[in-house]
């Protein structure tokens, strides 16, 4: 049987940030296509919501790109009235990539180390 | 080979590398194949800010990096026939063209011919409380607000017809970022502006390189994880386009940075909502259908793009004077620094308080939870990590009264004697916000128009 090991996102996959308004959007791409299936069985809509929940955020949907082995999640009221409004340092909400790559997920431990697309390590 | 054009991007941002054009340029020239490049400098605030630049100073009001982004260019551009255009022009497009103008004289070339675009502003010939809010802005409240600046995201058509008219450089205002890769395909393969396939490839493209350095590395490298060569000189991108919709992202030769899969899949997918639906003045873009292959170093092809039909309507977006944010910070470091920093939080809190200050605030611990942090602090105050060895506390306050924000911000600065042990490093200030609210237009009401004359015309 493969044994699972849990890790945070950032040692499997890679993210960027862009906004819109008070919303974010999120990329999320694995380094290694074949973990496609397994983030999107646990990054799911509620979890990346939860990670935004003390902002004031009220939505997540996540769109798929099985194609690109991508996915795009948007975070809607994330960005405390948007750019022009926060009090925070990052208005654009440019860094939330990196808290999108805290969340930990459970990967194949045959899994970590392969590269694609890039070079990965735990 | 002569199928191919090529469409460089010399600034993603204002306030870009003004180094970045060169290399590119210097590509551009090497290859020899038709080629034009862009400029994108011009943010949702930025027109803002340049109409109160324009406010202050009639000839200001345009891109302020605009001289240094064009000075090292501008001759091997006008000499290789490769066209420039950018939304440099900012609040002020015709005093931009003046400046390339005596630009152009001092370079000794008087007959590069200068394109203005106008009918993006249309700050004084729409009324605003008539149109739809978009979507995204529903929750932004500026009834009472005053108007500095309203401006239309035009499409490729101007840009197209200043190109048609000869234009060395096409000097706009607000554009959408793809429209200025858009446009010199459109012109160069003679594109219909309703193919939605070709233009598809078009604002892909666009999309790609508005950001410069983004789709080669920038924001991107990530040491350990994500490495890239030398980031002190990340090549700006290049695309390769063909007649037929094919569509490379590639950069100059010489510079550092990186072309792959990565960098295209993250750039691809910025700002970008929808997948299906990615809304541009010139065509609908829907990307599920890509795909990207590495076909060489620095060279990843994308294919699959689709196109459909442009809206009706264009994005308007509005800018309002806003409140004042006052910003003060001050550090405190070694052992029991933490402790310290929380205490200095909560007094700050209880200064504001205590004196009735009206304004909104918010205390960051930057070191321990900031830009994560919701303005509570629900981060900062729950925190149960080892002791850092460094924070500095930042308070941040707003309110539409000057006074109350300046006073609340000077509070920080009373900590150099009233705070803990070994507070130090005070820094306090105050900016004038700008708001923004972006609205639908239909797009038969603004109407666009081009003029286009050479730098001697201009300049006399």
């Amino acid at each position: 049987m493969t044994e699972m090991v849990e890790v945070p996102l950032h040692a499997v996959a890679h993210s960027r940030a862009g906004d819109k308004g008070n919303r974010s959007n999120l990329s999320l791409i694995p380094y290694d296509p074949a973990l496609y299936p397994l983030l999107a069985e646990q990054v799911t809509e509620e979890r990346v919501l939860d990670l935004f929940r003390h902002r004031g955020a009220t939505r997540c949907r996540r769109y798929d790109l099985p194609l690109l082995h991508a996915f795009n999640f948007v975070v809607d009221d994330v960005l405390e009235g948007g750019v022009n409004a926060s009090l925070n340092l990052d208005g654009h909400g440019k860094t939330h990539s990196s808290r999108l790559l805290s969340l930990t997920v459970r990967v194949p431990r045959a899994l970590l180390g392969r590269k694609e697309t890039g070079r990965m390590q735990p | 080979m002569s199928n191919i054009f090529l469409v460089g991007n010399g600034a993603g941002f204002s306030g870009d590398r003004v180094d970045a054009p060169i290399p590119v340029v210097r590509s551009l020239v090497r290859r020899g194949l038709p080629a034009a490049l862009f400029f994108e400098t011009l943010g949702e605030r930025t027109v803002a800010l340049a109409q109160l630049e324009r406010r202050r100073d009639p000839e200001l009001g345009y891109e302020p990096m605009l001289e240094r982004l064009l000075e090292p260019v501008l001759a091997d551009c006008f000499r290789h026939r490769i066209p420039i255009l950018g939304n440099f022009g900012a609040a002020n497009p015709p005093a931009a063209a003046r400046l390339i103008a005596r630009l152009a004289l001092r370079l000794g070339l008087p007959d590069l011919r200068i394109a203005v675009v106008a009918g993006d502003d249309v700050k004084d010939s729409i009324a605003l409380d008539q149109l739809p809010v978009h979507e995204a802005d529903g929750s932004i409240d500026t009834r009472s607000a005053r108007l500095v600046a309203a401006n239309a995201y035009i499409g490729a058509e101007p840009l197209v017809e200043a190109l048609r008219q000869g234009a060395d450089v096409v000097v706009a205002g607000r554009t959408s970022d793809p429209a200025l890769a858009i446009a010199p395909l459109v012109h160069h393969f003679g594109w219909r502006l309703d193919d939605w396939e070709k233009l598809a490839v078009g604002a892909a493209c666009g999309h790609l390189l508005e950001c410069g350095s983004q789709v080669t590395g920038g924001v991107f490298w990530d040491p350990g994880f994500k490495d890239i060569p030398d980031p002190a000189n990340i090549g700006f991108p290049i695309a390769e386009v063909t007649a037929e919709g094919g569509l490379v992202i590639t950069k100059p030769e010489d510079t550092g940075g990186i072309v792959d899969l990565r960098t295209v899949k993250e750039q691809l997918l910025y700002e970008l909502h929808d997948p299906a639906h990615y809304i541009t003045p010139d065509v609908v873009l829907d990307i599920t259908g890509c795909t990207l292959e590495q076909v060489g170093k620095d060279r990843v092809a994308v294919r699959g793009l689709r196109g459909k039909p442009a809206p009706d309507t264009l994005k308007v977006t509005a800018s309002f004077e806003g409140s004042w944010l006052g910003e003060g910070e001050v550090s405190v470091a070694g052992p029991n620094a933490l402790a310290r920093a929380r205490a200095t939080a909560d007094v700050l809190l209880e200064r504001l308080r205590r004196r009735g200050l009206n304004v909104r605030a918010r205390v960051d611990l930057i070191g321990v939870a900031s830009v994560h942090d919701s303005d509570d602090g629900a981060l900062w105050r729950g925190y149960e990590g080892p002791e850092p060895p460094d924070i500095r506390i930042r308070l941040a306050a707003e309110g539409s009264d000057r006074d109350a924000v300046d006073q609340a911000a000077r509070e920080v600065l009373a900590l150099l004697c009233c705070g803990t042990a070994g507070t130090g490093g005070a820094r306090w200030r105050l900016t004038p916000r700008i708001l923004t609210r972006s609205y639908l237009v239909l797009r038969e009401r603004v109407p666009t128009s081009v003029t286009t004359r050479t730098a001697r015309e201009i300049a006399a």
